[in-house]
């Protein structure tokens, strides 16, 4: 075999505390260990000791998001810290393993980058004809310019059948959109049907990830949310009993659900196709079983053609799990027999960032969750610390496009490391827009004085390569393991004025001695 | 205005700078060897598949365990009769107590293990999900080398639901342990059967 199918096991271990001592994952037919899906390579087992799940940011209206206060209190809870380190790390490498499976990896990223760039930029005769052959489908198509014109426009179409109960799939945008906290006030029961999505909602909280969307919870929190919202056996925290017990419980709803919604990874303009991309089979479930199917689709999904599928469909699962695809590739192009389809394109800001010059090309994000997972900031802080429904650095320089003031600080929650450039499937020069951000928000005095000083200090180096990169430190070992010297040099704002509570003291070398080079790490 | 011009017009006037041409899209050589037929099984049970050879007299050979074992069994192929008859189901909903639903996939993938199926095969499209298990026909000469090859394929442009199924459903949503069978199925076994093909015995 050409691919390397199997990561090798022991390299890459940050934290072996939460490693479990049996493994409980699922084997193949061969015996063999599996780590498909978001699985982890080996599992992790944090340690029978409760230690109640930090918060996230505390919101307060347009005020401006201490990322770094809810990232303290996240660092403060160990065991959680070092379970999602290490999980989202786990991602990262099997993500490396199945790029550099591929020779035509980077002429595959450049194809994508190419393909989008040129969707994007041709957007409205693109969104035209997906319009017209969806309607030629038989698909009801509808356009909302902002979330609450979405969540309206569901109302409406909800009311025009009678439903008052709504099972859905994973979706982003809908998150945007408030959409479930909407519906909640008009009287529509919604239901999750993604397994994190669902623990998320139970427990009140946004997803704190693209991808795997309950990321930051331990086994015991998932067991505490289940136990008090679907009466689950409170000692009971063993994950197939908890993965089981929200089947059971969530099919009665799949079965009688008035309606199905779910998201969109790519919307084909040639044959006005939605497609969705899952590993549980929850989006195909909403899609098939109610009488009344509504697909949600931010208007930069389109792509032009089938064949477009064939390179998108290699990076998006590659980069987001390591796997070669997901469990899952659904398209569903028009509605079955004696059933309505409905499409929502939704705009809710993306027309006016593709007029920012220096941004619009983060429209081109697949939502791969691949540059969350390498970012040491946001492995280490966890994805409720950003406040907004984007955390990582692809929020941090998209959220602000949604409130310029409320999102102003997060474009400092970098360590300016690169690496999320380096990864990101479609070219999307994530670094690069995150130091714009900096500056467009200084320009306009969105930011307090001292962050304004940093700035400079901070763009005379980056203007000089090799003494950025000296000052950082590019390799990969700086990213494992987030080391003091990253957080706390002079030029990263984040770790600014902050001591974090378990942080050793050591030199960068004394440091570098104990975590890289002992475990057989190179 | 209404939100679609406003929408449109917005666009238009936001037009990226600079010339984008839509790039030609060369066909790679497939990451797979010649074993069609291997690569495919190895991949497939990777992603938690299973796969199994007929039977010199029972194609179903392989999961006969599991069809004796069953209640409700929905057929869509013409080589097992099944107690279920998926072309009589009033709604979809009416298959949640199928224990295992037999399908037949239009093709397969050897770079992935994925096989497609679409509103054709699955009769009805909740079954793959619905039932506890799903067994999988796949004629050997149906498998196709890369995902590339398959969305050169004219069902994505034709069918008003297709869907590549990789394996199981799964999840790892809870500490990153994998477990089968989160909302859909709980096993995909795929059975190498030529179409045309003798019917099973039962
Ligand atoms: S910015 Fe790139 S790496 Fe990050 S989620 Fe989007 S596509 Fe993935």
């Amino acid at each position: 075999m050409s691919e390397e199918l199997h990561p090798r096991e022991a390299e890459g271990i940050v934290n072996p505390v939460v490693r479990a001592p049996d493994d409980e994952s699922e084997r193949g037919q061969d015996g063999r260990r599996l780590d498909h899906a978001e699985g982890t390579s080996k599992p992790i087992k944090a340690p029978a000791q409760r230690e109640p799940q930090p918060r996230g940011a505390k919101i307060r209206g347009d005020r401006p998001i201490d990322q770094g206060e809810a990232a303290e209190r996240f660092l403060a809870a160990p065991l959680h810290a070092a379970a999602h380190d290490e999980r989202l790390w786990d991602l990262r490498r099997k993500r490396d393993t199945a790029a550099h499976g591929i020779p035509e990896w980077e002429e595959l990223r450049e194809l994508a980058s190419q393909i989008k760039q040129h969707t994007l930029s041709n957007l409205d005769t693109y969104l035209e004809q997906f319009e017209a052959a969806a309607r030629a489908n038989g698909v009801h198509v509808h356009w909302a310019r902002d979330g609450a014109d979405h969540n309206r426009i569901v109302l409406g179409i909800l009311r025009d059948h009678g439903a008052r109960t709504l099972v859905k799939s994973k979706s982003m945008l809908t998150e945007e959109c408030g959409f479930r906290h909407f519906m909640e006030g008009e009287g529509v029961e919604i239901i999750e049907t993604d397994l994190g999505e669902r623990i998320q909602q139970l427990d009140n909280e946004e997803p704190s990830h693209v991808v795997v969307p309950a990321a930051h919870k331990t086994r015991f929190d998932v067991a505490e949310v289940f136990a008090r919202t679907l009466g689950t056996d409170p000692d009971n925290d063993d994950a197939h009993y908890l993965a089981e017990s929200q089947r059971e419980t969530t099919r009665p709803y799949i079965l009688n659900a008035d309606a199905g919604l779910t998201g969109c990874n790519f919307a084909v303009a040639e044959t006005g196709t939605v497609v969705t991309c899952t590993n549980e089979g929850n989006a195909d479930l909403s899609g098939n079983v109610p009488k009344l199917q509504i697909h949600s689709i931010g208007i930069e999904k389109l792509i032009p053609r089938v064949e477009h599928l064939g390179v998108f469909l290699r990076i998006l699962a590659r980069s987001a799990l390591g796997s070669p695809i997901t469990q899952y590739t659904s398209h569903f192009r028009g509605p079955r027999a004696g059933t309505e389809m409905h499409y929502v394109l939704v705009d809710n800001g993306r027309a006016a960032r593709l007029g920012m010059e220096e941004f619009w090309t983060s429209l081109k994000c697949i939502r791969c969750g691949a540059c969350m997972n390498t970012c040491p900031v946001y492995r280490r802080s966890g994805g409720l610390s950003y406040g907004a429904t984007y955390a990582g650095p692809i929020g941090l320089i998209i959220d602000p496009t949604f409130n310029k003031r409320k999102y102003s600080t997060l474009p400092f929650s970098s360590t300016m490391n690169g690496s999320c450039t380096n990864v990101c499937p479609v070219k999307i020069n994530i670094h690069e827009q995150i130091f714009a951000w900096r500056k467009v928000l200084a320009e306009e005095h969105q930011i307090p004085m001292l962050k304004q000083g940093m700035m400079k200090a901070a763009g005379a180096v980056l203007s000089r390569p090799a003494a950025y990169r000296a000052a950082i430190g590019a390799a990969d070992s700086a990213l494992k393991v987030l080391p003091r010297f990253a957080v706390y040099n002079p030029l990263n704002t984040w770790g600014k004025k902050r001591e974090m509570p378990d942080a050793p003291r050591q030199s960068f070398h004394a440091w570098y001695r104990e975590n890289r080079m002992k475990g057989g790490a190179k | 205005m209404s939100a679609r011009d406003a929408i449109l017009a917005e666009i238009r006037k936001n037009r990226p700078a600079g010339e984008h041409p839509l790039p030609a899209v060369p066909l790679f050589t497939p990451l797979v060897g010649d074993d069609l037929v291997a690569e495919f099984g190895e991949r497939l049970k990777r992603m938690g598949g299973r796969i199994a050879e007929p039977g010199a007299d029972d194609v179903f050979a392989g999961v006969r365990e599991r069809l004796d074992g069953a209640r409700v069994v929905a057929s869509a192929v013409p080589e097992l009769a099944g107690n279920r008859d998926l072309t009589a189901v009033a709604r979809p909903r009416d298959v949640d107590d199928v224990d295992v639903a037999v399908v037949r996939a239009v093709f397969g993938i050897a770079e992935t293990g994925s096989v497609l199926f679409t509103q054709d095969q699955l009769v009805v499209n909740a079954v793959a999900y619905l039932a506890q298990h799903l067994v999988v026909l796949l004629d050997p000469a149906d498998i196709l080398p890369n995902v590339q090859a398959a969305y050169l394929r004219p069902e994505f442009g034709q069918a008003a639901y297709a869907v590549l199924h990789t394996g199981p459903s799964a999840t790892a949503d809870i500490e990153g342990v994998l477990i089968h069978g989160a909302q859909g199925v709980r096993s995909l076994t795929v059975i190498l059967c030529p179409r045309g093909g003798a019917a099973a015995r039962g």
